[in-house]
């Protein structure tokens, strides 16, 4: 995990205001946003929200029609370009690769590309044994199966050890393992000091990876910064959830002493306190009352939370994202604790 | 605007012919046009004439042979029928047969090298890397020139040898290659590939599928064929300076249009997100 203070002050990826349009459609919409370097940041957004325009933009494969973005200090759109796409390193939603080619040959032609010289077979055979692939370079990739093309993918981005790793979904189409499995090769990633810059829609895969997660919705960023910061933010106070199969009885917490708001639904009562330590107090309370009590959880946000929380706060409907639901089928945003 | 970058340049070439030779599907269908243009039929045909000897045949083609320019009938080579008739057909009936085949291989090359890019989602891996879009033209156009040229190469070098197996008895000798077909071959065919490159790659930026890329390259690649086709000829039947003047000319108009073609391959176009494709 990368030490904050340090990386923030030097932002790696600078995007200023960038707008961009395709025919009547806007993709981004005055969009700002910083990624400091040696942090791994996540861009999380539902399907359309101008993730992928973004990481185009961050490389110079598109300029924008306004606004500017900065690069390492460079324009990637403009004359500085090619120096921008030799310092990262692209995983695209699809993995891009050359069917017909062995993997081999696929490593090959980005490493020519990105002017590896001499130590292009030696470093093929370092990024392929780090993504496991090794033993399957010389098939064609046509026969890889997806995993084994994203790993190939993956590979082929590291390949030129580039100072910042652009993945956009890079766990798309994967099985769970082999998700995991990547997502702990980004983590190593960044331990070596490269900046990283994940889009993904999936929720629990940005949990736990993001130094900072970026939220976009229609082209522009609803919300950045780091995870726990922003919970904070939204939820200042301290939350814990209460269960008991006596409805009548939870509604004691209503009036007990710490308790700046409280709500009930179907046996599950959520307080916000004024302090963290008042939740002995209050289950003591239920019990002096012989209230049953079946579970006492404290409120700890996750990215989930988070993210519709600030969904919701835009007006969001949040529908282009399926919320994930808990045991009863219910979606879980909707028995959320409500963000101040 | 930066340097070229050769090496990106032959880099994307390479790739490109690495894909091509491990597509059977594209190569087999192509060897067996150069096959039937190079080999099989001028093999059937001056077969046919040197061999068989049919008189009334031998007939019908020497009165043919008269509507020739006068100065081409002079270059006929041969004391017999068929060895003048079979001297005629090595050199000037199969000369337009040069200028098909590398143009319909070529053509068939790049009306899918970028829009093939795009659908196959690879673009995208271009789009992002360092190599320029004038290096990726450069190199979609050598990818798509050499398949076309390597072909007419070999194809050539076999109907060389055929010709001069079979009409070369009759007429005192090996005579082929005439100066006037290396000419063509060297300084005219060339330009003609290039110009039509240049606009078949234009439209493999711009269109949305490969198989339209397809048929809109027939619909340009076809009148140039055409006039090639002529021009062929009349590199062959007409005076010395004439090859020299029309490659020159080819030479000149083919040289602007591949460079004012550099501009139809953009970043935006690799990903397919260029407006009107």
């Amino acid at each position: 995990m990368c030490r904050w203070s340090e990386v923030a002050q030097n932002p790696v990826i600078h995007v200023n205001s960038a707008s961009r349009w395709f025919g009547d459609v806007q993709a981004l919409d005055n969009l700002t946003i910083e990624v400091p370097q040696g942090a791994i940041s996540v861009l999380l957004g539902p399907n359309g929200a101008g993730k992928t325009t973004a990481i185009r933009m961050i490389t110079g494969a598109l300029t924008p029609d306004s606004g500017t973005s900065r690069v390492f200090g460079l324009d990637p759109g403009g004359s500085d370009g090619e120096e921008v796409r030799r310092r990262c390193g692209v995983v695209s939603a699809k993995p891009s690769l050359y069917d017909r080619l062995s993997g081999w040959d696929n490593l090959r032609y980005a490493a020519e590309l990105y002017g590896l010289g001499r130590k292009v077979d030696d470093r093929i055979r370092e990024a392929s044994t780090m993504f496991g692939i090794e033993e399957s370079l010389d098939h064609q990739v046509g026969g890889y199966s997806t995993g084994m093309k994203t790993r190939l993918a993956l590979a082929r981005a590291v390949l030129h050890g580039p100072d910042l790793l652009l993945l956009d979904e890079p766990t798309s189409g994967l099985d769970p393992e082999s998700a995991l499995a990547v997502l702990d090769l980004i983590r190593q990633m960044t331990g070596d000091g490269q900046t990283v810059l994940m889009c993904t829609h999936l929720l629990l895969e940005a949990e736990g990876l993001a130094d900072e997660i970026i939220i976009l919705q229609h082209g522009a960023n609803l919300v950045s910064g780091r995870p726990d910061e922003l919970a904070r933010t939204y939820w200042p106070a301290p939350i814990v959830r209460i269960a008991s199969s006596d409805e009548a009885g939870l509604d004691a917490l209503g009036n007990a002493p710490g308790v700046t708001s409280y709500e009930q639904t179907d046996g599950v009562a959520v307080a916000t306190l004024d302090r963290a330590d008042r939740t002995p107090e209050l289950v003591g309370l239920l019990s002096q009352r012989g209230v049953p009590i079946s579970s006492v959880v404290p409120f700890t946000p996750s990215l989930e939370d988070l993210y519709f929380a600030v969904r919701r706060d835009s007006g969001s409907t949040g529908d282009e994202i399926d919320p994930p639901e808990d045991s009863s089928g219910r979606p879980v945003r909707d028995s959320l604790p409500a963000a101040a | 605007m930066r340097n070229l970058h050769w090496g990106h340049v032959m880099t994307v070439a390479r790739t490109d012919l690495k894909q091509l030779i491990q597509a059977r599907d594209f190569w087999v269908p192509m060897m067996i046009l150069g096959g039937l243009f190079f080999v099989i039929v001028p093999t059937l045909l001056l077969a046919t004439i040197t061999r068989i000897g049919d008189v009334e045949l031998m007939t019908q083609i020497s009165e043919t042979l008269e509507v020739l320019p006068a100065d081409t009938q002079a270059q006929l080579q041969g004391e017999s029928p068929e060895g003048r008739a079979g001297y005629a057909m090595a050199v000037f009936l199969f000369a337009p047969v040069a200028v098909i085949v590398p143009l319909t291989i070529s053509t068939a090359v790049g009306a899918a090298t970028i829009v093939g890019e795009r659908e196959k989602g690879t673009g995208e891996f271009l789009a992002h890397s360092p190599a320029g879009v004038r290096e990726i033209y450069l190199g979609k156009l050598i990818a798509s020139l050499v398949p076309g040229y390597f072909t007419t190469a070999v194809g050539f070098a076999l109907y060389s040898v055929i010709v001069n197996l079979l009409v070369g008895p009759k007429v005192g000798g090996w005579f082929f290659p005439t100066a006037q077909w290396w000419v063509m071959i060297l300084w005219v065919l060339p330009p003609f590939l290039a110009i039509c490159l240049s606009l078949v790659l234009r439209l493999s930026a711009r269109v949305k599928s490969t198989a339209a890329a397809q048929q809109a390259s027939g619909l340009i690649s076809l009148p140039l064929i055409i006039v090639a086709y002529s021009q062929a000829t009349g590199v062959l039947l007409g005076a010395d300076w004439v090859p020299l003047v029309l490659g020159g000319v080819a030479w000149l108009v083919g040289f602007f249009s591949l460079a004012s073609g550099v501009r139809s391959v953009t970043r935006s176009r690799l990903l397919g997100v260029a407006g009107g494709i």
